[in-house]
């Protein structure tokens, strides 16, 4: 009945000096969803991020992707892992084509292996695939070539949506990818973000917007004091029982059985 | 699954900003969003602008003979415009690039005059010695995270005083022919072209083809334009400074060369207008000193309006602190279109 989880974490621990970031904390991301990490700064939250990304490496503890234990020594193993990451804080080269910003770091080479050392621009087979996989994800901008910066912020976001998920092929880790963008644009970015677990790739969104968080995602892990408090069902919980928990208002024993997930 | 209860239709969820078919940003943007196509235009039509004003003041200019001295004057600014473009991409600058050209220069002479090397391995070790100056450069800024600016202020001085103390101050003279072949020339519709100008012209070409088709080349762009989502997207932004920083050095040794077959001595005062020079034809040419921004190609039209602009007041008899006054005017306005623009093509 259980299938392996896509990513999970067993125990981990991580230290910076004296101050313990993660308390042997457990994570478990299951195929197929939009699982949210809410907590508190502090509760460790970003450390375990960091830890499933790539960008830390856990002082003890345990990560499988699809049962198999991996170790990350930077984000580039993570990617090449098949985890990709959508950032906050719009990483993007504003003056380079969409097209570019899809493939920066990953550049389609043409001309065999001259142009494999070389390392020659496959410009036309980027432009084709970059226009798959943005209306794959229905994103309607016609020009491929035109920079980035002429988007709009939300537009921006879902070039970096587009690139996570044109790569990704185990997880999207999004950490906060509305908080830079107002209102409407924060909803289209939540849109695509639906869109891509409905592609099959599972999605972690660490997100503070309580009401982004309720409405998209499917199971909402709680961290605390370096430690998992919960994993709850937003259908089943209110958002203000959440918040408790996630402040320690209320401790995670008392929340109702069926409430979890 | 259905709790998400917003259909999924298929209705773009982010729509274009226009329905027109071409450039959809585009037609909506404040006016000065268009300065950046007409900055990538400006240089060209401002040497054109300068090449009939001096037409129009003196009837020497618009010779064969002319074009062919300003081709060899530009040569050397040209060529350390290519190092110079190259860091200024990255949101770098180098203030070191003429001294270390001097540098290069008195390496070459010396080591194939009075320490009787051939002249093919004083050369090599010319470009060695300039080629690790850079590097040194990209070491100290990507390393100890110095700013560039600071960084090549201090080697600039370093290189000024180990060129003066390994020359004593002395010009070297008596060259073998191998190290002034590149200022040899070859008739071409009446005049004569040297092919130290040929070795540049085709330096540009292989820059701009390296920025504009291959991997490395897009890489420069985008640690100019965001080095930390370049960092993100897996790019070693490190590394390709490096690599920026030691090309730049190669190309100063290579401009070393061509400085010291257009003169036909070492002289270790050499490179001192071409240092700024260098970096006034980056920024005539159009490439944003905030980096990521420019054409290559504009770098070596600004080298040109540099040089056309000393060679037309010189021929209309100005002396030449106005020149020195024009270029910076120049510089300034340059400057300012980048900056307005850039004001402009931000949301």
């Amino acid at each position: 009945m259980n299938p392996v989880p896509v990513l999970q974490a067993k125990n981990l621990v991580k230290r910076y000096g004296h101050v313990t970031a993660l308390d042997g904390a457990d994570f478990e991301l299951r195929a197929g969803e939009i699982l949210a990490v809410i907590g508190d700064n502090g509760a460790g939250k970003s450390s375990l991020i960091k830890a499933l990304s790539g960008a830390t490496v856990p002082d003890s503890g345990e990560i499988r992707l699809d049962g198999q234990p991996i170790h990350f020594r930077s984000p580039s193993d993570a990617r090449r892992a098949g985890i990709e990451t959508v950032y906050q804080e719009l990483a993007v080269a504003p003056a380079m084509s969409i097209a570019e910003n899809l493939f920066l770091g990953r550049e389609l080479t043409r001309f065999g292996v001259v142009g494999r050392v070389l390392r020659i621009l496959d410009k036309r087979r980027m432009l084709e695939e970059a226009r798959a996989a943005m209306a794959d994800l229905k994103i309607g901008i016609r020009s491929m070539t035109q920079p980035v910066e002429t988007l709009s912020g939300g537009q921006r976001q879902g070039v970096a949506v587009a690139r996570s998920a044109a790569f990704a092929r185990h997880v999207v880790i999004m950490d906060e990818p509305t908080a830079a963008l107002g209102v409407k644009e924060g909803n289209m970015v939540l849109e695509l973000i639906r869109r891509v677990r409905d592609k099959g790739l599972p999605v972690i969104l660490i997100s503070h917007n309580m009401p982004h968080v309720f409405e998209i995602a499917d199971r909402i892990h709680i961290a605390r004091l370096g430690k998992r408090a919960a994993v709850v069902d937003p259908r089943r919980i209110g958002m203000s029982d959440t918040v408790a928990v996630m402040t320690g208002a209320m401790r995670p024993e008392d929340i109702p059985q069926e409430c979890l997930a | 699954m259905d709790t998400h209860a917003l259909p999924h239709d298929e209705t773009p969820v982010l729509p274009a900003s226009t329905s027109t078919e071409v450039a959809p940003a585009l037609a909506r943007e404040p006016w000065h969003f268009h300065l950046p196509s007409l900055a990538a235009l400006g240089p060209f039509l401002a040497l054109v602008a300068a090449c009939l004003f001096f037409a129009l003041q003196s009837d020497r200019f618009f010779t064969a003979q002319n074009f062919a001295l300003v081709a060899q004057q530009v040569m050397v600014v040209g060529l350390l415009a290519i190092g110079q473009t190259l860091i200024i991409l990255t949101a770098g600058i180098d203030l070191s690039c003429g001294m270390v050209m001097a540098l290069g220069g008195i390496v070459m002479t010396k080591l194939a005059v009075e320490s009787g090397l051939p002249p093919a391995l004083a050369i090599a070790c010319a470009l060695a010695v300039t080629t690790l100056f850079g590097l040194a450069n990209g070491l100290l800024v990507t390393r100890i995270k110095l700013p560039a600016f600071i960084v090549t202020l201090g080697t600039m001085n370093i290189a000024f005083a180990l060129t003066q103390l390994y020359s004593s101050s002395q010009t070297v003279t008596g060259l073998p022919d191998a190290l002034t072949a590149l200022g040899n020339t070859f008739a071409l519709g009446g005049t004569q072209v040297s092919f130290g100008v040929l070795l540049m012209l085709a330096l540009y070409v292989l820059a701009w083809l390296a920025l504009r088709e291959t991997g490395p080349g897009r890489h420069i762009y985008a640690v100019g334009n965001n080095s930390e989502a370049a960092r993100l997207t897996g790019i070693n932004v490190k590394r390709v400074l490096l690599a920026v920083y030691a090309l730049a050095g190669l190309m100063y040794g290579i401009a070393a060369l061509l400085s010291v077959a257009r003169t036909g001595v070492g002289d270790p005062n050499a490179g001192q207008t071409e240092n700024l020079d260098a970096i006034t034809a980056v920024v005539l040419g159009g490439t944003s000193l905030f980096g990521g921004r420019g054409v290559i190609l504009g770098s070596l039209v600004g080298a040109l309006i540099v040089g056309v602009f000393r060679n037309g007041l010189t021929l209309m008899g100005v002396s030449s602190i106005y020149q020195v006054l024009v270029t910076g005017i120049l510089v300034i306005l340059a400057v300012a279109t980048d900056q307005l623009s850039r004001r402009g093509g931000r949301a």
